[in-house]
């Protein structure tokens, strides 16, 4: 009787009850995302600058004139291999390390609650506090310089335009870390010990069963992660501003996003601003997508 | 149901989207005789907010019906954005103390700014104050937006305790042509007596090459602005000049490549610094200081010398609904009696003609202040022009390249940013 009921079609008094506890959630998302998403590709078809309420501003259509400053900036395109450049330290990095560290949380280990609330510190405390730890480490004066002595890099690693960028990916990753051991940690709960009991009666070490159990069995998790670290790495801003003085020598660690802060607020060209962060969008969801082939691969 | 809660959703946000843009300010016919209560802004400078509390203050005891509320301009990472911001919103204050001249085309671009040059006594008013030196602030339209407040010439202020330690005569210190410059950075730097001698800041934001090439520009060129008739004017034999001199100055290592994350001067890092007048109740008790012009190649007397202003105006701005008082507040504001008071707390010099014979007292009891009173009666404004803060982020791009980082010829980048600045002209 129960299952039966149970699979009786709902009520039109229930689909109004669960229209109503997902109002408050559509109304967020339609404030905070879609509203502003179709105003932004509205802004990048048009001239349009921010005015004071009440002023008659021109904003003609202007098709794809500003898609073409977009493409033919070459700071623009400096950007995105900038980014590129970090993805490529920065994700494999972060995969690798973070499920590494997982796995060794994931043991019985002395002191293992402080070492999993050790590596969570870096992503809950506020970039401005650690990039001046990191500009203690590798300032021209810094730790690094002085260990290093002469084998220093001249000019300093942050002003460097070959080590800029991987100096921010190495700095990034350490500071996400955290983050990432979390999703791993939680994701390891789910591979059955039953799977290590058997790999290991059939003769299979540490190492082999980390490769043929534990990697396969967080797979889900490694696309999350790394769509994520994407996603958040695509998003550079505070650490190329911050660590490199607004993008560093000759816009060597500039990033999209730093640009279209220039671009649309400091220099009053919200319509370049929006193509730019179209553009973003759409190699965020290129990238993505590559990675969840690549990391799903022989499921 | 779903999908018609979803669609009337959509309306519903649509619909507030299409309120917010089309909002209204206020009649601009009305507001212009309109008089009440105002707000005004002040920088988060600590002497500024107090004498701008005393102001507000004295005003207040004598206009009970037109009262002004002070706040600090909103937190933001510079005042521009905040007050950009506000703009857009409408929520900005009647008057701002601090807004940069740099800023204001940008503002008038966003309607943002009331014309000060139609009230009736405007223009009379800021010309009648500021004398010769306020043809800077005019807009491309003839008309003033902006009242100029107050200016911080840029001079060279040195230690003299790291100079004695170089070995150099901290008394008459060799300063005035490119070469003593280098020879006496060179002197600071291999003593060991600091770690710089001089530390702009080399990194890349736009308004950064008003401290390090921009005064020796205005020097160098006897007073030329970056942009003049519509033209830039540093691709020159002044403006090479400039840029080789810098250049060297990087080459050996006498200024660094990096900015440091604090105050090098205040901290015996760097022996020298381009500043203004805040810097003297900024070091009164912590350096033994010594204050000279911005060197050029030839050496030129002090009483030749431009340099920059680094001003800072009085904008009012377009939500102001009792345009009348506001305009009563920035005269009273800027009268002789509150510049006086405006410099004897702060240090900074009011964008009024004649200031030592004006504040004759104060200048007797501040003899450190005397140079920079001379200095502000030869100060350069950035150009005011359309797209002034794209031109300097080129500028500044072309900068880092070439006489940072050594990366291109100074020369080539000189001529590649004249190119683009050009063509950031034309667009505007």
């Amino acid at each position: 009787m129960n299952l039966l009921q149970a699979k009786a079609p709902a009520r039109r008094g229930t689909s109004r009850i669960g229209a109503l506890f997902v109002t408050p959630y559509v109304v967020f998302v339609l404030a905070v995302f879609a509203v502003p998403l179709v105003y932004t590709v509205w802004i990048s078809f048009h001239r349009f600058y921010f005015t004071a309420p009440g002023a008659d501003a021109d904003t003609p259509w202007v098709g794809l004139d500003n898609y073409r400053a977009v493409f033919t900036d070459p700071v623009v395109g400096q950007a995105f291999l900038n980014i590129l450049v970090f993805l490529v330290i920065n994700v494999p990095l972060t995969v690798g390390l973070s499920l590494v560290l997982a796995s060794a949380l994931n043991a019985k280990l002395p002191f293992r609650s402080f070492f999993r609330a050790a590596y969570y510190v870096p992503y809950v405390t506020a970039s401005v506090a650690l990039v001046a730890v990191w500009q203690f480490l590798f300032g021209g004066s810094g730790l690094v310089n002085n260990l290093l002595g002469d084998l220093a890099p001249d000019p300093s690693w942050l002003v460097n335009s070959t080590l800029a960028m991987p100096v921010i990916a190495f700095f990034v990753t350490w500071k996400q870390l955290g983050f990432f051991v979390m999703l791993y940690l939680a994701a390891l709960q789910n591979v059955g010990r039953e799977l290590y009991e058997a790999a290991s009666v059939d003769g299979a070490g540490r190492i082999r069963q980390f490769f043929s159990v534990t990697v396969p069995g967080v797979r889900p998790a490694t696309t999350l992660v790394v769509i994520y670290a994407v996603i958040t790495g695509a998003n550079l801003f505070s650490e190329p501003y911050l660590l490199t003085g607004g993008g560093g020598p000759d816009h060597a660690s500039a990033s999209p996003v730093l640009l279209m802060y220039q671009k649309g607020i400091e220099q009053g060209h919200p319509d370049f601003a929006a193509a730019l962060g179209v553009v973003l969008v759409a190699f965020v969801l290129a990238v993505s997508l590559l990675a969840r082939r690549l990391t799903e691969r022989g499921n | 149901m779903l999908r018609r809660t979803a669609y009337a959703l959509l309306v519903l946000a649509l619909s507030a989207t299409a309120t917010a843009c089309a909002r209204s300010g206020p009649d601009a016919v009305t507001a212009a005789a309109s008089r009440g209560p105002i707000t005004v802004w002040l920088s988060n400078n600590a002497q500024e907010v107090e004498w701008g509390e005393k102001m507000v203050a004295d005003w207040n005891r004598q206009h009970p019906d037109q009262r002004i509320t002070a706040q600090s301009i909103p937190a933001g990472k510079t005042s521009e954005e905040a007050i950009s911001a506000s703009i857009i919103a409408g929520s900005t204050a009647c008057l701002v103390f601090n807004t940069s001249p740099a800023a204001v085309p940008q503002f008038e671009k966003q309607a943002g700014l009331v014309p000060l040059s139609d009230f009736p006594d405007g223009a009379k008013y800021i010309e009648g104050r500021t004398g010769p030196l306020a043809a800077q602030y005019r807009s491309a339209d003839g008309s003033y937006y902006q009242m100029p407040w107050k200016s911080n010439p840029g001079m060279i202020l040195y230690n003299k305790k790291i100079f004695k330690k170089a070995g150099l005569d901290p008394e008459h210190p060799r300063l005035t042509t490119y070469d003593e410059f280098l020879e006496t950075s060179r002197k600071i730097v291999r003593s060991g007596a600091a770690e710089a001698a001089i530390w702009p800041a080399p990194s890349s934001e736009f308004f950064q090459s008003w401290f390090d090439f921009y005064p020796a520009f205005i020097a160098e060129s006897g007073g030329k602005q970056l942009v003049e008739d519509g033209k830039p004017q540093f691709d020159t034999a002044a403006g090479r000049r400039v840029a080789a001199f810098w250049r060297q100055m990087y080459a050996e290592k006498l200024a660094p490549q990096e900015s440091y994350p604090g105050d090098a001067l205040g901290e015996q890092k760097t022996a020298m610094s381009t500043v203004g007048p805040w810097a003297v109740a900024a070091y009164k008790d912590s350096l033994d200081w010594g204050v000279v012009p911005v060197p050029t190649s030839d050496g030129r007397p002090a009483s030749e010398i431009h340099t920059f202003g680094d001003e800072k105006s009085i904008g009012m701005y377009s939500s102001c609904k009792n345009r009348a008082t506001a305009w009563d507040v920035l005269k009273f504001a800027t009268s002789k009696e509150q510049d006086g008071r405006f410099l004897a707390v702060t240090g900074q010099m009011p964008m009024r003609e004649h200031l030592v014979s004006t504040y004759p007292g104060f200048f007797a009891e501040n003899p450190s202040y005397k140079a920079f009173a001379d200095q502000a009666e030869r100060v350069v404004e950035v150009p005011n022009v359309p797209g002034s803060i794209d031109m300097w982020q080129a500028f500044r791009d072309a900068w880092t390249r070439s006489v940072i980082f050594g990366r291109q010829s100074t020369a080539a980048a000189l001529h590649d940013a004249d190119v683009r600045i050009t063509k950031i002209l034309a667009e505007y």
